[in-house]
């Protein structure tokens, strides 16, 4: 497939410190791609990059095979949903109108169901609406706009979890009728998990994991049990963590288990189980600290 | 993701859960399968990886293509599954049982007795 999104060798620095350090990946075309990462990793400034809204420091990011930043074709096929959306003063009824004027493929007929299923008041002020309802606002523009390209930064704040059903199903139907490519940053990864083709995580600015999602699934496993069986287990394996308690351990190995391995834990009495993509992000993430902390020492 | 669990990867989920329709009756013969769309709504994934799942059981011969209407449950699908769990019965069922049973210390006799007198007897007839 094509890449919808190419980002190559992007750096971004702030007063000398690096928010992003020399991130590349793709994101093809059609494809619904998480983006994941700590707090303070760099999603927010590169979906900015991505959108336009903000120049790399060094390397390049492209959409659709052109730079975002000069290009006006390319961004009223865009929409960039953020978490901290910033409207002027007018009433939501107002922000659709402008939104439907923007972008040439807006449906508005989805735009109203997803106003009565997010129960949004049409005459209220966007600056009145309470944090969820802002969010639930801009996942309807997001969705409504029918752009090639769709970032959606931590769109869910203040949502409920009922609201957040509406969107993954909004977002997997509208998919399914008018395929697109959706990056969506989020904190809810196992939420999310059942949506991504792809997972790029970052971590202090770098690159520390891009995979298929169905690759990563069952990519861990961790094993539990009396500390001797455990370790006898693990031997010959990349081991990601160890957990004593007492003459008990939880260790975190790389890698899927076959019928072999789980034969083997029957016999050294430990206990198998796969670990899901969230754990395996969060390890990714922690893999990375451990390298800088050396890198830092060395 | 509605019933799936996090572990293993999604499209395998999928099509063992379709082949758990099939081998129960649920998903007859002849039947239409699920579309993808239906699939990625239901389960609440990725189309992508409804279609992959589909695709599996395709390449497993237990569904058929048919252009433009969608895919069907093969003839002999539903034998096909039975034979190939009954040969991985003992391996997944049996072996983990016997394993389970000798560090409790239950012997042979007291096992087969535990079978003969469990609410749960064999229903199915020997077909």
């Amino acid at each position: 497939m094509t890449s919808a999104i190419s980002v190559d060798a992007l750096s971004r620095k702030y007063r000398g410190q690096l928010a992003l350090d020399n991130v590349s990946f793709n994101v093809e075309s059609h494809s619904i791609t998480g983006l994941l990462g700590r707090n303070g990793a760099g999603k927010t400034t590169l979906l900015r990059i991505v959108a336009g809204n903000e120049f790399a420091t060094s390397g390049k990011v492209t959409v659709d095979g052109a730079d975002p930043a000069t290009n006006d074709v390319v961004l009223r096929h865009m929409v960039f949903v953020r978490e901290d959306q910033a409207y002027p003063e007018i009433r939501v009824g107002q922000a659709l109108l402008v939104a439907s004027w923007f972008y040439p493929n807006w449906d508005s007929a989805l735009a109203s169901s997803l106003l009565d299923e997010f129960n949004l008041p049409v005459k209220r002020r966007v600056k009145k609406l309470s944090r969820g309802m802002r969010s639930a606002l801009g996942i309807l523009i997001g969705l409504a706009a029918r752009a090639d390209v769709t970032l959606f930064d931590e769109p869910y704040a203040g949502l409920d979890p009922v609201a957040r059903q509406i969107f993954y199903d909004r977002l997997l139907a509208e998919y399914a009728d008018y395929p697109r490519t959706i990056l969506l940053s989020t904190h809810l990864i196992d939420e999310a998990a059942g949506l991504l083709n792809r997972v790029v995580v970052l971590d202090k600015g770098r690159l520390v994991l891009d995979a298929e999602t169905d690759d990563l699934r069952g990519a861990a496993t961790s094993v539990s049990g009396p500390i001797a069986a455990v370790e006898e287990f693990c031997t010959g394996r990349t081991v990601w963590n160890r957990q004593p308690v007492a003459a008990h351990e939880t260790a975190v190995v790389a890698g899927a288990m076959g019928d072999d391995d789980r034969a083997r834990a029957v016999a050294l009495h430990v206990t198998l189980e796969p670990q899901t993509l969230q754990q395996v992000v969060v390890h990714a993430a922690r893999a990375n600290a451990t390298d800088t902390l050396e890198r830092t020492n060395a | 993701m509605a019933g799936l669990d996090e572990g293993s990867a999604l499209f395998i989920q999928i099509a063992e859960r379709l082949a758990d329709q099939i081998a129960e009756g649920t998903l007859a013969e002849g039947e239409r399968a699920p579309s993808t769309n239906e699939l990625s709504a239901y389960y609440r994934i990725n189309p992508a990886t409804a279609a992959k799942g589909l695709n599996v059981m395709i390449d497993d011969g237990l569904l058929e293509k048919r252009r433009g209407i969608g895919m069907f449950v093969s003839s002999g699908a539903r034998q096909q599954l039975l034979d190939s769990r009954r040969k991985q019965f003992a391996d997944r069922f049996v072996d983990p049982l016997i394993a389970e049973a000798t560090r409790l210390g239950i012997n042979t006799n007291e096992l087969v007795a535990l079978i003969e007198n469990s609410n749960h007897t064999p229903g199915g007839t020997n077909s």
